[in-house]
């Protein structure tokens, strides 16, 4: 489909739609929301890692106020399996049975009038445990003899993945080989809406109304379905304004299923609002990552081959529905990037321990393994004596090669990748940096290239197994009396913008004005079935169904339009928001079109289509291995050899998306991702003691990096269009977040190379660099 | 995180307040400590005695030479200038970096000193400035050096009956010199070192490190420290006993900062 004039359609850099609630304070969260007769409930949860439950004692008079599992009988445990060979399952009781696994595991539900009077009753639980050794270490988890989680399992691994090219030969011909042991930090994702719950019984519909803060609705349904058994009929999942996702709201939770069956079970609503000390507490769960990886090359920096033994740690369960090994199982096939690698030997592990379970956080693998790969690649660049962007240049796919299948696989849809790096580097004063640097300075400069497989989809997922395989993308699209459009998508927005992105593809296509496209989302009664938002996937997947739908809805108005106008179909067409003839200047307009059909029918000849002004139509690219956007960040990073804190100086993020569909809003999604990915790189995490205990319970301790600390973020777009996508757009949403660490930690290395130290382990916090820095000296003040 | 049920009194006078205290009510001013205790359940007090409304509990006065600031004086109140003089530019510029804006709209001067954390930021400032907390309680007003007034994490020489009333802090001539430096991971976070060094004209200069997870260290005579920064930094840091190296290093380099400052200014 081609792309026609920029002006409200795609590539247009509309104001968002949203805006005006939003930052009015009318957004609708879960907790804006409540119902006569609701009710409040707080969670007991573990205080210990590992244990063996031997009972609770309920608080007196309160036994009717207080659930554990045995008190929700027929409620099945979650499970989400793999399809991948050796995958060990693991069951999720919705609240503990017989063990806890993680700190702040679920024990029980306590339900009150208040939030409050329902703490007061989980404060007054006593619980009887036996501790037991706890697993908080990934390195060792697996080890035979470690304590069992899972206490039929043989390891406490769910996955190792194997991967078995023979790099033998290359330490004979290789000019030069490097060898880094790299950890990344255990995270919380931090959304500033938390999660939130309210269920209720509907006895007219005989239906479960489950109105939760979730980026995939409809995947909860099956899930939530599944565990009660109840048919998904009998579920409602309404998802309102969601306070920010990035994965930590992909999950069926253990929480939905129990504030669901007390819904059922109550008669009466019920609420759960997590607060920041559950959040913090109880879902640290993402991007903890250790490789010890190697990597050969011959004089030019052209690489030879890479070998990486990659652990991955998951915590205590396969979470619903993207499981435990979506991100150790995807190291291998993550760490080529946007390289030319011939070679590669690679074997994971994803770790059980006892920590809350992973989930996939916005950049999901790419963020740690880019790390790995990007910071080895400087150190062989350093050894070599050739520059950070020679050796990149040496090895990037060059756009003569598109599309492109790498060795593991992976199909690279188009674009210039040596040119995002050399748009990067001349964005940078290098030169400056450079004699700053013979003058003593301790500044460094610092890059990062990496692509983005986005929208990806059968062909992909089939091969993981998991409980859900995205196909077909629908959108629905209905052509109201007035000439409103009303657009129907099962994915859902937070902080995507998608009720503008989607009405610019819907003007694109009929030319009614955004303002008169009201885009429907986020409840399961009034959508499509869809997997939801996650894996930089709408622009693409909702983006080609809108069109496709409204494609096949202007047909539809080309008949009716054709008849006003009392010409054949095939003598119209329709677009600015009308039908016109193509041999004359007669037009009619869309609205009137659509008054005619509902309001007026007998100005229509008996024969016109009686399909009707509504159409549900799929989408799926054609080939579906997904959309790679890709880009280059670079930095420029002053570190204080005194305290070993680190000032970014200036920060260049050269991005290619494919077509934009709304350029204001994928400066947003980069923007807000190198926020996230500075917090990745110098602040965030989340320590837990030898005995499983997380250590920063309040965001005093866990830190976020804030307006001030995130530096004026210099962005240039390139757009080469995807050849499969319907406008060319390609994923992005989680791009930003990927390349911070690893260009941050390449500069503070640079900077520090006179002194002959890297930093090796995420976050680059003060006293990890200054611990460097101190190293090189061979004293401690 | 919701706080265990609790009465919420609000005294008119200062004996009903010292009164409630003496019945064991736990007192409040801007709760922004005290409020996420609560909320965290660290905290469960029967009673939570609000002084926001006593009075005379916020405000600045100027007489004989010395300023008195109410302990119910919030820190946005002294950053925008309600402190007179040189002490008031001096004490405007610690306010402009506590923590946020919004915390320093409720946060008070004296419950911070009172709840003690050792990073806050008066804890380590008014010692070096030479000032004293005006106690009252059921035996009436007394007096308390600020230099020795936190004796530990969270403990200070205030009575468990007693409540801060004011402070005072004799004011400085214009040639006073100051240097205040702390390290922030980020704007606004906790100080995970302070120094602050006063060198007045006819004084000794004086000198406070703070935020070691230890009482301020007030140095009585600086002198040394402005003559040789780096090496006496060095040996007031190494006298402190067992501290990680990465916050020795932090605090010497404080301490050099601040000595720096207090010279240059």
């Amino acid at each position: 489909m081609t792309v026609a004039a920029k002006g409200l359609g795609v590539g247009a850099p509309l104001r968002r739609k949203e805006d005006a609630r939003f930052l009015n304070g009318q957004g609708r969260f879960v907790g804006d929301i409540m119902l006569p007769g609701m009710l409040e409930v707080a969670f007991l949860r573990s205080p210990v890692a590992h244990a063996r439950l031997k009972g609770l004692t309920k608080p007196e008079g309160a036994q009717d106020s207080v659930f554990t599992i045995d008190d929700l009988p027929g409620v099945r445990t979650i499970r989400a399996n793999s399809a991948l060979p050796g995958f060990r399952v693991s069951e999720q009781p919705a609240l503990a049975k017989g063990k806890v696994r993680h700190v702040g595991e679920a024990i029980a539900a306590c339900v009150a009038e208040s939030r409050a009077a329902a703490e007061d009753l989980a404060a007054a639980c006593v619980l009887d445990y036996e501790a037991l050794p706890a697993v908080a270490d990934m390195r060792t988890a697996a080890l035979p003899g470690a304590p069992l989680l899972h206490e039929d399992w043989s390891i406490n691994a769910f996955l190792e993945t194997n991967r078995a090219d023979d790099v033998s030969g290359l330490d004979a011909i290789a000019t030069a080989k490097v060898t880094r042991t790299l950890r990344t930090a255990r995270q919380c994702m931090a959304p500033i809406e938390g999660r939130g719950v309210l269920a209720e019984w509907d006895p007219r519909l005989g239906q479960l109304v489950v109105t939760t803060s979730t980026q995939m609705p409809h995947v909860t349904k099956t899930g939530l379905a599944d565990c009660l058994g109840l048919d998904e009929g009998q579920v409602r999942i309404i998802s309102p304004d969601v306070g920010g996702g990035f994965g930590y709201k992909g999950i069926l939770l253990p929480e939905e299923v129990v504030l669901a069956n007390l819904a059922m079970r109550l008669g009466r609503p019920v609420r759960w609002l997590e607060d920041r000390f559950e959040q913090l507490t109880a879902s640290a769960n993402c991007r903890e990552h250790h490789y010890v990886i190697t990597a050969w090359a011959d004089g030019a920096g052209k690489l030879l081959g890479v070998e990486c033994e990659a652990i991955v740690d998951a915590g205590a369960y396969s979470s619903y529905p993207f499981g435990a090994c979506l991100e150790a199982a995807q190291v291998g096939s993550i760490l080529p990037g946007p390289y030319v690698l011939p070679l590669l030997r690679c074997h994971t592990v994803s770790a059980c321990t006892n920590k809350p379970p992973i989930l996939p956080y916005r950049g999901v693998a790419r963020t740690g393994v880019c790390y790995a790969m990007e910071t080895t690649l400087d150190a062989l660049a350093r050894k070599l004596g050739i520059t950070a962007q020679a050796i990149r240049l040496a090895n990037l796919v060059p756009p003569q090669a598109m599309p492109y299948r790498n060795l593991v696989g992976k199909v690279f849809d188009s674009g210039d990748y040596p040119e995002s790096l050399r748009r990067a580097v001349a964005a940078i004063d290098l030169d400056k940096v450079r004699a700053r640097q013979a003058a003593g300075e301790t500044v460094g400069f610092g890059l990062a290239t990496f692509c983005e497989q986005g929208a990806h989809g059968t062909s992909v997922y089939h091969a993981w197994g998991i409980p859900f395989v995205p196909g077909f993308e629908q959108a629905h699209v209905r052509l109201s009396p007035d000439g409103v459009l009303e657009v129907r998508v099962g994915v859902h927005s937070h902080g995507q913008g998608m009720e503008t992105s989607l009405a610019q593809v819907a003007h694109e296509v009929l030319g009614i004005h955004p303002d008169k496209v009201r885009i429907v989302l986020g409840d399961t009664a009034l959508t499509p079935y869809s997997t939801g938002t996650w894996g930089s996937r709408a622009a693409v997947m909702a983006g080609g169904a809108v069109a496709e739908a409204c494609r096949q809805l202007a047909d539809r108005i080309a008949v009716i339009g054709a008849a006003l106008l009392q010409v054949s179909p095939a003598e119209v067409a329709v677009g600015d928001g009308r039908v016109r003839r193509r041999d004359s200047d007669g037009s009619v307009s869309i609205a009137d079109v659509a008054r005619t059909w509902y309001r007026a029918p007998q100005n229509l000849p008996p024969g016109v289509d009686k399909g009707g002004l509504e159409i549900t139509a799929g989408y799926r690219p054609d080939p579906d291995t997904g959309t790679h956007s890709y880009a280059c960040h670079a930095v420029v990073a002053r570190v204080d050899v005194e305290t070993g804190g680190v000032v970014l100086e200036d920060y260049v993020v050269v991005e290619d998306g494919g077509t934009l569909v709304n350029p204001l809003i994928v400066d947003g999604q980069v923007l807000g991702g190198v926020a996230q990915g500075i917090g990745t790189a110098l602040y965030e995490e989340m320590p837990f003691d030898p005995d499983g205990q997380p250590l920063a319970a309040t965001l005093a301790d866990y830190l976020l990096p804030g307006t001030t600390e995130v530096p004026d973020v210099r962005l240039e777009h390139m757009e080469t269009p995807s050849p499969w996508t319907t406008f060319g757009q390609k994923g992005i949403g989680e791009s930003g977040a990927i390349g911070p660490p690893a260009a941050i930690v390449n500069a503070i290395n640079d900077a520090l190379a006179g002194l002959g130290v890297e930093v090796m382990d995420l976050p680059a916090s003060p006293s990890r660099v200054l611990a460097a820095i101190q190293a090189a000296r061979g004293r401690t003040p | 995180m919701k706080p265990a049920s609790f009465a919420y009194v609000r005294p008119q006078s200062w004996s009903e307040a010292v009164q409630l205290i003496a019945d064991g009510a736990r007192a409040g001013a801007g709760t922004q400590s005290l409020g996420p205790l609560l909320n965290l359940r660290l905290a469960q007090p029967e009673t939570v005695a609000d002084l926001r409304h006593l009075p005379g509990y916020a405000g600045v006065t100027l007489a004989d030479g010395v300023v008195r600031i109410g302990a119910g004086t919030t820190h946005a109140a002294i950053e925008d200038g309600a402190v007179p003089g040189r002490v008031g530019e001096i004490m405007a510029g610690v306010a402009r970096r506590i923590a946020y804006r919004p915390v320093r709209n409720r946060g008070t001067i004296g419950g911070s000193l009172v709840h003690a954390d050792p990073a806050a930021d008066w804890i380590a400032v008014l010692p070096a400035l030479g000032g004293t907390a005006i106690a009252i309680g059921p035996r009436g007003e007394r007096r308390l050096s600020l230099a020795g007034f936190v004796t530990g994490i969270f403990e200070t020489t205030l009575a468990s009956d007693e409540l801060l009333r004011a402070v005072e802090v004799p004011v400085l001539p214009s040639a006073a010199r100051w240097g205040h430096w702390k390290f922030c991971r980020k704007v606004g976070e906790f100080s995970k070192a302070t120094a602050c060094v006063l060198a007045a004209p006819g004084a000794s200069p004086r000198a406070v490190l703070a935020a070691l997870d230890q009482p301020p260290l007030v140095i009585e005579d600086a002198a040394a420290l402005l003559a040789d920064p780096a090496g006496e930094a060095a040996r007031i840091v190494g006298s402190l006993g067992e501290l990680a190296p990465w916050r020795c290093a932090v605090a010497q380099a404080a301490l050099r900062h601040a000595a720096a400052a207090a010279s240059a200014s």
